[in-house]
């Protein structure tokens, strides 16, 4: 019997409709749990380098984690991979809900697609019995109007939809896959699953989840639910309410936004507003919020409200997590009664909500500097909302200037040309990053943004406070309950590390310490993204009920496997290697490792250069990042080795990067890069601060 | 005085999370906590997140026979589903029975030696939207409840009728 996982992939081939059922081999839950760990193994295998994101080749993955439909709490999570179209590199991208309980209940641990479908279909597994059904009737139709119309036609009510909207059947590259209040958002997954014209997957299961040691199990997971009580009456002292809790944060509890509003850049990322927060405007957001939300609500088996059901006068009630209320808000400079209203038809549309509100807004600033045009706008409404919502419609129908912009602010930089790439500066490996901009440098985030393999800070960081607190003694006092910490050490790290003078940032932490702080934030969600247990249970809160100490006992006991500490550590290594293989096979290399030029005001070239190799070399990686021969044969990976061996990805090392490959790129691209100037950004500067 | 056990459901505590679902199922496996399925719980999350509707549903007792009549309640402007407070495990609808067997399921109160300081749907949610509480009443000590087996014996015996499910039994036992 296999424990945790099902011991079954679903294998669906769209071009030739085919539905195979094949068992998994169990060796492979030892060497990488589940999840994205044997995604990443699925996707080295059988997807070579040469295979574009829009191929049939590409394989599109739902997994299950490892965990998911075991008590474990929080363990929900649904681990999409596949290649990105907008990064061209692997994307992995997760949501919560209600969808990888009910796989697993079903009796699979993942649904792999390949091909295409001739027409728009969808998917319906009923336990045994799986459909490939037609979907011509839901083309256009929103995410959430399609999962209803599905339980609907099927007439199961318990059937859980994960679907994508208009853009994902437009390709967008922003296109999300939308699943209740949750979503796998980022790196355009939504485009890959339109393009092989699979509108939606719904699952249905009544079957058991089995568990290896079922006593120990459960009170490992009545520990985690009695310390997420004590963090509920114990929040972090010294950080912004919203850090100080658990959960991914719970944005939609929380009213008190004067952390993000002031220290996050609102417009195209440009503008700070350090002022912004005031009593009056508390009020008046927490009357928004108070009106607009019925209800806080929770992913499967989790006793965080991150979510809620949100009914805006006016426009169709739905579901809404997460800091989606304030990316579109902070875009358009405008309102929170703003952001609630165009989530709706966002999440409807089925659009990531961290990079589309950006890309509407390098449009609007291309268009402020002159670079696009009435002509290229025609009709566009004058106000800032008007014109949110003006760009959205034509987005994610790719009609007019949408088109172009539906893939992107690198892409539809290049495409425009005429300096517009100074505009498209908030990205990191051509992907849309959260609009922060800083003063100092900070090494621990320098690492994390420019080798985080997701492409995204908020999938890295978590274990250790973002910056120093004040004093000492509010130092001493956070460590002294941080037991989960995996060594001693990083508590004397947090202990000495100071706002100002010798202590403090760019070179305290020391370079060897942020390579340890760095190795042990992406391990935790290294192992969350196998195991899907929620990140905001564990990886990236403060102190979260599940760490390094805890979580080795819950997998052997959930799986019957055995695993240690250093048995997890050496998985979470491995899995990560992998992924860093697969995107080095692919053309990743140093050049591309680099956060916004203007992420932090105050950059250290040689410090950074410093950081980049020692870090390199901690994980194993030649000095372009490449993992070594040797660390993946101390891994086990020997095969992955001779492969970039053979493919020649070795020889690259110190010479600069080859040219990603123009084929996979955007058809109409032709790249008109010019040179920095100092004037382009003086410019860009003035730009930036107007409102 | 008889000692009266109830569950408090509070449905503007509930936030769907359905960890009750996960843990009660956990429990009435065999042996404890070995599997998780909530299609074998017998506490139920009703909900219609879209209309706002979230009821959790306890599994009362088996009936043999659908109502005449069905109710349709309207709360707060709310249509609530015909059913959707309803306990029973009956013919009509496929809630609150063993999805292998089709046997009904039936809250127990988690009761067991030693007993439980609170059954565990109410332990795990952390909502609050199940309370717990015991209180004494006047009246006779309820006779000894049926067991698991018991009620899902008694309900074959009430669809087949008694001598069909001994004859069967027989034939399973010798067979």
């Amino acid at each position: 019997m296999r424990y945790a996982e099902t011991g079954v992939n679903l294998e669906i081939d769209l071009s030739r409709g085919s539905i195979e059922k094949e068992g998994t081999d169990p060796k492979l839950t030892e060497l990488h749990l589940g999840g994205l760990g044997t995604n990443a193994k699925i996707l080295w295998d059988r997807v070579p380098p040469e295979v574009e994101p829009f191929s049939p080749d590409n394989l599109l993955i739902f997994s299950a984690g490892l965990l998911a439909g075991t008590p474990a709490p929080g363990a929900n999570r649904t681990i999409v991979s596949t290649f990105s179209p907008q990064t061209l590199l692997m994307a992995y991208s997760m949501m919560g809900g209600f969808w990888a309980p009910e796989l697993k209940y079903a009796g699979y641990d993942k649904v792999i697609i390949r091909g295409k479908s001739l027409n728009l279909v969808y998917l319906w597994i009923n336990n045994d019995k799986v459909e490939i059904r037609d979907a011509s009737h839901l083309q256009g139709k929103g995410s959430q109007e399609t999962a209803e119309l599905i339980r609907q036609e099927l007439k199961e009510p318990k059937a859980q939809v994960a679907a994508i909207g208009l853009a994902g059947e437009n390709r967008v590259y922003m296109a999300s896959i939308e699943q209740g209040k949750s979503s796998a958002s980022r790196l355009g997954i939504g485009a890959v699953m339109g393009d092989k014209k699979l509108k939606a997957i719904a699952v249905r299961g009544t079957k058991d989840v089995n568990i290896a040691k079922p006593e120990e199990l459960f009170e490992l997971c009545r520990e985690v639910l009695e310390y997420v009580k004590v963090r509920e009456n114990n929040p972090i002292k010294g950080v912004p309410p919203i850090l100080a809790g658990l959960g991914s944060p719970q944005e939609m509890a929380i009213y008190d936004e004067e952390w993000h509003t002031t220290n996050f850049a609102w417009g195209n990322s440009r503008t700070r507003r350090k002022d912004f927060w005031n009593k009056e405007v508390e009020e008046k957001w927490r009357a928004t919020q108070e009106n607009a939300r019925t209800r806080l609500i929770s992913c499967y088996n989790c006793p965080m409200e991150c979510g809620a059901i949100i009914s805006v006068p006016g426009i169709s009630t739905y579901m809404m997590k997460c800091y989606s209320k304030l990316t579109y808000t902070m875009a358009a400079m405008s309102d929170l009664d703003f952001g609630f209203k165009i989530a709706q038809r966002a999440t409807d549309y089925g659009v990531d909500a961290f990079s589309t509100p950006q890309v509407m807004a390098f449009a609007l600033e291309l268009y402020e500097a002159g670079i696009l045009t009435d002509k290229d706008l025609p009709g566009m409404p004058s106000d800032s909302e008007g014109r949110f919502y003006w760009l959205l419609d034509r987005i994610v129908r790719r009609e007019g200037i949408g088109d172009i912009l539906a893939n992107g602010t690198h892409w539809a930089a290049q495409k425009i040309g005429k300096g517009a790439e100074e505009y498209a500066h908030n990205n990191i490996k051509k992907h849309e990053q959260l609009p922060l901009k800083l003063g100092m440098l900070n090494p621990i985030y320098f690492l994390m943004y420019s080798t985080g393999e997701k492409i995204n800070i908020t999938q890295i960081e978590g274990q250790f406070p973002q910056a120093p607190f004040a004093t000492r003694e509010e130092r001493e006092d956070f460590v002294k309950d941080w037991f989960q910490v995996p060594d001693e050490k990083f508590k004397q790290y947090f202990l000495d590390w100071e706002p100002r003078g010798e202590n403090s940032n760019p070179y305290y932490p020391g370079i060897q310490a942020s390579c340890e702080i760095v190795d042990w934030q992406e391990k935790m969600h290294h192992i969350d993204d196998s195991t899907g247990i929620c990140a905001g249970m564990s990886s990236f809160p403060l102190k979260p009920p599940y760490h390094m100490h805890n979580l080795p006992k819950i997998i052997s006991a959930a799986t019957g496997i055995d695993i240690d500490e250093d048995g997890l550590s050496k998985i979470a290594k491995r899995n990560r290697t992998l992924i860093r293989a697969i995107n080095t096979r692919r053309g990743l290399r140093r050049i591309d490792e680099k956060p916004p030029e203007d992420h932090w005001k105050k950059r250290f070239p040689e410090l950074e250069a410093k950081l980049l190799d020692e870090y390199y070399k901690f994980k194993g990686w030649n000095s372009q990042g490449v993992p070594t021969k040797e660390s993946l044969q101390e891994l086990g990976l020997d095969d992955v080795s001779e492969d970039l061996e053979q493919r020649g990805v070795y020889k690259s090392e110190e010479k600069p990067k080859p040219k990603p490959k123009a084929k996979s790129a955007p058809k109409s691209e032709k790249t008109q890069l010019k040179p920095r100037t100092k004037k382009d950004s003086k410019k860009e500067k003035s730009q930036g601060n107007k409102e | 005085m008889k000692k009266v056990k109830v569950i408090k459901i509070d449905v503007d505590k509930c936030n769907g999370c359905r960890a009750c679902e996960t843990v009660c199922s956990a429990f009435h496996s065999v042996p404890k906590y070995s599997s998780t399925n909530p299609e074998r719980s017998r506490i139920r999350v009703l909900f219609d997140p879209l209309r706002d509707i979230y009821v959790p549903v306890i599994a009362g007792e088996y009936t043999e026979a659908e109502c005449n009549g069905r109710d349709i309640y309207t709360i707060d402007g709310k249509v609530y589903d015909e059913c959707s407070f309803c306990r029973a495990s009956c013919p009509s609808r496929k809630l609150f029975k063993d999805p292998d067997s089709d046997l009904p399921l039936k809250c127990d109160m988690c009761e067991e030696e030693p007993p439980l300081p609170e059954p565990l749907c109410v332990q795990w949610c952390l909502s609050d939207a199940l309370t717990y509480e015991e209180r004494e009443e006047e009246g006779e000590e309820e006779e000894e409840k049926l067991g698991e087996m018991e009620i899902g014996l008694e309900s074959l015996v009430k669809k087949h009728g008694a001598k069909k499910v001994k004859d069967t039994l027989a034939r399973l036992v010798k067979g």
